[in-house]
């Protein structure tokens, strides 16, 4: 079976500020990018399932954050960051791509406007060293300071169709809507950036707060209801959403066009790699990244291959639906809902169906 | 979840499976231990009646929402019975797993084999060093 990982294995991970917590709710913490993060709390499904049908509260403080300032600010992130900024008002929110000059994906991100000349870049845990690595090698023409934010901000995702009532008995003022942001009191504690964003296809909202408070936070948003929930339940939520994982879904060896990313790339904006993903664009992608429900039973995993070609990125048993679900690059033809797929799972060949994304939504 | 305990009437291998023997047949599962290990179980794909398993060696896959993982057989032997139950309630593994939580049933080839298996002192003395 899998046995947890021994004491010196975690002793030089990160601790997140809210590490006592999830020590005090019992929660099964596993080393993830670095990080000592937990995985579930009481069981995947029934976090899963609190964030669909009423809140769940997910740590993800292991993420990382990025500020850009400067006169500019907006100049320099137009360069480096997939979609068009400038259409990014202040208190606004928006999701992009960093590229290659070969279009390859570096990491996928949401960017905050937090005024004219600043914004607040979101990081995927595993890349952040790299991402600002790759921004400050890419800045020296540009009049901004970046700023390496990691440390300065808990974040906490509020998440499900209960989740705003909640967050908004502890705020101040009335929330920001969908994609756009403010900087709140929420539970007694100031200055909180509160972001209409998520990642498991609900309604919620994002709250990135100074780690000394955030357990403040935290507490209050459990007394009043959320159930906490770990990145366990983060990952089939997504994967019903069809969100994409870097690492899984998205790589440097993959482009936007083909991962199904087109929508958040503007080439005429000039941003490094738009020349790549303009060509991939007119000239179309062999493979496609294609959501699937198994029509047997088994469950699909990242690595299946697929026997008409291609191989599955993300894959598990969907808790909303009772059946195996996942995302895998195919053939271009048969990314169209509908069409037939086999699948290799450990050597048993398990039948499934292309549908469209997502592959769980409230209407449906 | 379970209640860790490890019943007296069964024999425990160290990959965390147990077998409860009877004459020449005996049961198979997973310790109460491996079901939280592995968390809640989803999915269980039983192998055939008939299939040769041998000891030390996965004769099966359990799957929670997260993981696959291999389940060892203690003993070797024929499988006689799967538990279809688990097809439609996998759960019953986290909820009973030295009961409705069995796995199969195997006419054992070689009984010496018994003596290898841990009793639950033994078996609880190898996970108190694990963990």
């Amino acid at each position: 079976m899998q046995p947890s990982p021994s004491p010196a294995a975690t002793r030089s991970l990160k601790r997140t500020a809210l590490y006592d917590r999830h020590v005090a709710a019992d929660a099964r913490l596993v080393p993830f990018a670095g990080w000592e993060m937990p995985v579930q709390y009481g069981g995947i499904r029934e976090e899963h399932m609190a964030v669909r049908t009423s809140a769940g509260i997910f740590d993800v403080s292991h993420m990382g954050q990025i500020e850009t300032s400067g006169p500019d600010a907006e100049a320099f992130l137009q360069r480096i960051l997939s979609n068009d900024v400038a259409r990014m008002v202040p208190g606004g929110a928006q999701y992009s791509l960093l590229c290659r000059e070969d279009g390859g994906v570096l990491d996928d991100l949401f960017t905050y406007r937090l005024d004219v000349d600043r914004f607040l870049t979101v990081t995927n845990a595993a890349n952040h060293e790299r991402d600002f690595a790759w921004m400050a090698e890419h800045a020296a023409s540009f009049e901004v300071t970046l700023t390496d934010r990691l440390r300065d901000y808990a974040m906490l995702a509020v998440q499900g169709p209960h989740a705003r009532t909640i967050v908004e008995g502890l705020a101040a003022q009335a929330l920001p809507v969908r994609m756009r942001t403010a900087v709140l009191s929420i539970a007694g504690v100031p200055g909180v950036l509160v972001c209409g964003t998520g990642y498991t296809g609900e309604d919620g909202v994002e709250l990135l707060a100074d780690p000394g408070q955030a357990i403040e936070i935290w507490d209050a948003v459990v007394s009043a209801g959320a159930l906490p929930a770990g990145l366990g339940a983060r990952d089939t939520l997504r994967m019903e959403a069809c969100f994409h994982l870097y690492g899984q879904d998205l790589s440097e060896q993959r482009n936007p066009i083909e991962a199904g990313l087109g929508w958040c790339c503007k080439e005429d904006t000039g941003f490094i790699g738009s020349e790549a993903v303009a060509r991939a664009r007119a000239a179309g992608t062999g493979e496609l990244l294609a959501a699937f429900v198994l029509d047997d039973r088994g469950i699909p995993r990242p690595g299946n291959p697929v026997v008409e070609g291609g191989v599955v990125t993300s894959g598990t048993l969907s808790p909303s639906l009772g059946v195996g679900i996942g995302m895998a690059y195919v053939p271009a033809a048969l990314a169209v809902p509908g069409a037939r797929l086999r699948i290799d799972v450990r050597g048993k060949t398990r039948k499934a169906t292309v549908k469209s994304k997502p592959l769980y939504s409230k209407e449906s | 979840m379970a209640e860790v305990t490890y019943p007296a009437d069964l024999k425990y291998h160290p990959e965390h499976d147990w077998a409860r023997v009877e004459g020449d047949v005996a049961t198979f599962g997973i310790t109460a231990y491996a079901e939280d290990q592995l968390g809640e179980v989803v999915f269980f794909d039983p192998p055939e009646v008939g299939t040769q398993v041998t000891k030390d060696e996965s004769y099966a896959e359990l799957e929670s929402v997260k993981a696959v993982s291999d389940v060892i057989a203690p003993l070797s032997g024929e499988i006689v019975e799967v538990n279809e139950a688990l097809a439609a309630e996998p759960e019953k593994v986290n909820e009973d797993p030295y009961g409705d939580g069995w796995l199969v049933r195997v006419r054992l080839s070689d009984p010496a084999e018994l003596d290898a298996l841990l009793e639950p002192p033994a078996y609880e003395e190898l996970l108190a060093q694990e963990s």
